[in-house]
């Protein structure tokens, strides 16, 4: 036993707390970084042996004290419910009984950690479980050599080994010295789902009753001692230099203490600014507001939104990079019955997470310890290690909770100008970007230009389809990309299915030249391309003079889509609806998940147009939480009304113009309709939860208000109120 | 700077601040309560709200020097255990996601259901509609105001 105490103090487990002494700890060995799917099932024990940094993501300690680890962040998705709801599911405990922890960033250790493209579950879902069970069945091992049992008398339930024969018991606390001695069975058979008790239910999230009395704890809380606050006057346009500044000014506010140049890596790109750093964030930023600094914008182009469209619409007209192609669709395009021809516009968008972002960093003795509201741990862990020229181990990423992060959280510049001016001010430093600094600074989903063309044939069938994108390539700003790369997000959001019935077919891009900053944004690409392909689809089926859910199911073979569509037929009461009452529907697919949605909208006594209701149907296959589902499809609904009906960051001069929720307008709670969300029940390969819900909204608005206004929107944003 | 008694959730806090500092800063970094929340700055967004002698304000643009003395009630102050209404029915309908503006949003509806014990749509917009959620926990809020209502008449008429 000596040698897993030994081990226990040395690794990570110090990080379960309450851990001492004897403990059955098991984790997931991945030999080769990243590679989740090679994974060996390790305990702390083995692990020690072979000197291998286990990632503990199941302790049992001998009070029976359950602590599961979650590896991803949670920023209102879930991971930190679902992640342990797996693994209690086939270790058979109570999850109210659990113990959960964030895992620090470590990819070596913990595999993948980004909490991007909807992929905790999808992710490393079978080898949560397999561990879960794998420490299950271990805790029986452990009772039958004590009793001398069967395993077929026995079972394992709510924290238990069970003898079914005599009805004795043992509390898996009392069976964990003895089972942490023992290997890991191989070939574990996982549950069926039809014996599922945990998954698939609606258990209450974990973390909402810290989260309705002010203690979770969010990056922006974290407080060490002598912990300064920073604010830093960024270059407004992005990427220009600090020529100069005068901070005689700041240096008379009471509680400044620092202020100095920094610098960040934008992409390829440099950012510029100058720190304020104080004894509280009030007095750092009434010192900013009194520093005088010189800008030198030289070589970067001072553009404005019409300059950039006007770019877009230019370069629809060249040829494009082909990302998927079929058939000859321009042959088959000329030789149609029928042709379509329209541009789609969606704008550039501020990510305006709830919580601005803030990074605290502590660097000290070649460590740096990082804390904040953070999409890639690991990510975080090999950037500063590479900037500071530290060793990663001695990198520590600590997790919070997140305030929001929609893809924006998962950008590594704010955290390295945390690490940089702490280590130039030798303390603490909590760095706080304001709202207009979180609102103007970017990076920003790109805005898009997009030109569809179809054939239609005269019994309605789509004989060729075409589809190019004009927008910033987000990986072209990476150093070094290669600019001549198509953009491989060309396809996301169109229903895969549709390629096996389009006998023509071409999606390409034009990726156009900007100096502004772009990122993901909650479901990316399709979160743009969903609407024209949507959109268009159904000026197709008019055209066509179907209904548009028939026009749609003629052109998929595959009967999980026909499933789909036939659910939001009956839920939403389709067949029924009278001739331009305002209904639309949409469906998109994205991050192996597919959703299909179908507003109603209606004139209200005034003459101004009301969304009345929004049903959603999710097809995400195998799934942990219907709850958690219905949540996130609910909050993609309503972002996804705010950017097509609300919101928009324009450009002028090169700077970013919308700075504040008083101009960048946010959906309020009159603005919502009522949402009804339905989950189709199937034990397909499991997709996304988090993003898929999006996409379909802005295109299903618009079809409805062409059901019942006869008017096509083919721009957003767009203002209800004027429709 | 001045000196500037606070009385936060009953308790007085003697704090040494610039009297032009928001509330919300004076409550997050010098009376050590995070609970409430920064968003905006200018009352635009309501992460930040509490109650100033029962009423909801936007604690960010609420100079500290005005409040002295007056009662402060913070997310931290609203119960002890999770018991207050709002809280059982914030639970109970599982509203928040990120969770961040959750604070501000429970104060409003608190200090709502407090003058209006069965509050119809139209008053539930005419409280929240200052608060803006990322997140769009909007239909829960409506209906966790909703529970919370039920919640507390039970209450009233077991009494």
């Amino acid at each position: 036993m000596e040698k897993t105490d030994r081990n226990i103090s040395r690794r990570n487990f110090i990080r379960l707390g309450s851990l001492s002494g004897a403990a059955l700890t098991l984790g997931l060995y991945m030999p080769a970084f990243g590679k989740e799917n090679e994974a060996e099932i390790l305990t702390s024990v083995r692990a020690g042996e072979r000197g291998i940094d286990l990632n503990a993501w199941v302790s049992i300690d001998t009070s029976g004290k359950v602590t599961i680890m979650n590896h991803r962040s949670e920023m209102g998705q879930g991971a930190y419910q679902v992640v342990p709801q797996m693994v209690a599911e086939e270790l058979e405990v109570d999850l109210n009984q659990v113990n959960i922890v964030f895992a620090p960033g470590n990819g070596r250790v913990y595999g993948s950690q980004i909490t991007g493209g909807s992929s905790t579950v999808r992710g490393a879902y079978r080898q949560l479980m397999q561990v879960g069970a794998s420490a299950r069945e271990m805790l029986i091992a452990a009772a039958m050599k004590k009793e001398g049992w069967s395993r077929g008398d026995c079972y394992a339930e709510n924290g238990f080994v069970i003898h079914r024969p005599s009805g004795k018991k043992y509390n898996y606390g009392q069976l964990v010295e003895e089972a942490s001695r023992m290997s890991p069975p191989s070939n574990i058979q996982l549950k069926s789902p039809r014996d599922y008790k945990i998954i698939r239910q609606p258990l209450k999230r974990q973390d909402i009753p810290q989260k309705v009395n002010g203690t979770a704890t969010f990056g922006i809380d974290k407080r060490l001692p002598g912990l300064l606050f920073a604010v830093v006057e960024r270059n407004p346009r992005f990427l220009g230099k600090v020529k100069s500044f005068d901070d005689s000014q700041t240096k008379k506010v009471p509680g400044v203490k620092h202020v100095l140049k920094v610098q960040m890596d934008v992409f390829a790109m440099k950012r510029e600014g100058v720190a304020v750093v104080a004894n509280s964030f009030w007095a750092a930023n009434e010192g900013r507001k009194l520093l005088k600094v010189e800008w030198d914008d030289s070589g970067f182009e001072h553009l404005s939104t019409e300059q950039l469209y006007s770019r877009m619409k230019e370069d629809l007209s060249k040829p494009g990079y082909s990302q998927r192609t079929g058939g000859n669709a321009e042959a088959a395009l000329q030789k149609a019955d029928k042709k379509l021809e329209f541009i789609y516009e969606t704008p550039y968008e501020s990510h305006s997470c709830m919580e601005p972002l803030n990074c605290t960093a502590w660097v000290h003795d070649d460590k740096c310890e990082i804390w904040g509201p953070i999409q890639g741990p690991d990510w975080i862990q090999d950037d500063i290690s590479a900037r500071l020229g530290l060793k990663p181990e001695n990198v520590t990423v600590n997790m919070t909770f997140l305030g929001g992060g929609f893809g924006r959280k998962a950008f590594t510049d704010y955290t390295h100008e945390a690490a940089v001016i702490s280590k130039e001010i030798k303390a603490p430093v909590q760095v706080i970007w304001t709202r207009e600094d979180d609102m103007t600074q970017g990076p920003f989903r790109p805005g898009n230009m997009y030109q569809c063309k179809a054939g239609l044939s005269n019994n309605g069938r789509i004989t060729s389809f075409q589809f190019k994108m004009a927008a910033q390539n987000m990986g072209h700003q990476e150093p070094g990309a290669d600019k001549t790369m198509y953009n491989d997000s060309t396809v996301e959001g169109f229903l895969e299915g549709y390629f096996e019935a389009l006998p023509h077919y071409s999606f390409s891009d034009v990726p156009t030249e900007s100096p502004v900053p772009v990122m993901w944004w909650r479901s990316v690409y399709a979160s743009t391309n969903g609407f024209a392909y949507e959109s268009f689809m159904d000026e197709l089926a008019h055209e066509a003079g179907k209904d548009p859910l028939d026009f749609r199911r003629s052109h998929l073979r595959n009967e999980r889509y026909h499933a789909l569509i036939s659910k939001l037929e009956e839920v939403s009461g389709w067949k029924s609806r009278g001739k331009n009452e305002g209904w639309g529907v949409a469906i998109t697919e994205c991050f192996k998940s597919t959703v299909g949605e179908v507003v109603k909208v209606s004139r209200k006594a005034d003459g101004k147009l009301k969304v009345d209701k929004v049903i959603a149907v999710m097809d995400c296959g195998w799934y942990v939480n219907p709850d958690i589902i219905r949540q996130q499809v609910e909050g993609s609904i309503v972002m996804a009304l705010g950017a097509a009906t609300k919101h928009e960051t324009h450009f002028l001069d090169g700077k970013a113009l919308e700075r504040n929720f008083d101009v960048y307008k946010m959906p309020r709670i009159a603005d919502i309709p009522e949402i009804e969300v339905h989950i189709m029940e199937n034990d397909e390969k499991p997709g996304g939860v988090g993003e898929p819900g999006l996409p379909p909204l802005s295109p299903a608005l618009c079809n409805a208000i062409f059901d019942i206004s006869g008017k096509r929107i083919r721009k957003l944003p767009f203002n209800l109120e004027e429709v | 700077m001045a000196s500037i008694t606070l009385k936060i959730n009953n308790k007085s806090v003697t704090v040494d601040a610039d009297p032009k500092m928001p509330l919300l800063w004076a409550i997050r970094d010098l009376a050590g309560l995070t609970g409430t929340k920064y968003g905006c700055g200018i009352a635009q967004c309501g992460a930040c709200t509490v109650h100033l002698e029962g009423t909801p304000v936007r604690s960010c643009s609420l100079p500290v020097g005005s409040v002295a003395g007056k009662n402060i009630t913070t997310i931290e102050g609203l119960s002890d255990n999770n018991s207050h209404p709002v809280q059982q029915a914030w639970i109970e309908e599982q509203v928040p996601q990120c969770g961040y503006c959750q604070s501000g949003q429970i104060m409003a509806a608190a200090a709502l259901l407090k003058r209006n014990a069965n509050p119809s749509d139209k008053d539930i917009d005419a409280a929240m509609q200052g608060l803006i959620c990322r997140c769009g926990t909007y239909p829960r809020i409506r209906k966790a105001i909703k529970t919370a209502a039920r919640i507390m008449n039970t209450k009233a008429s077991a009494k």
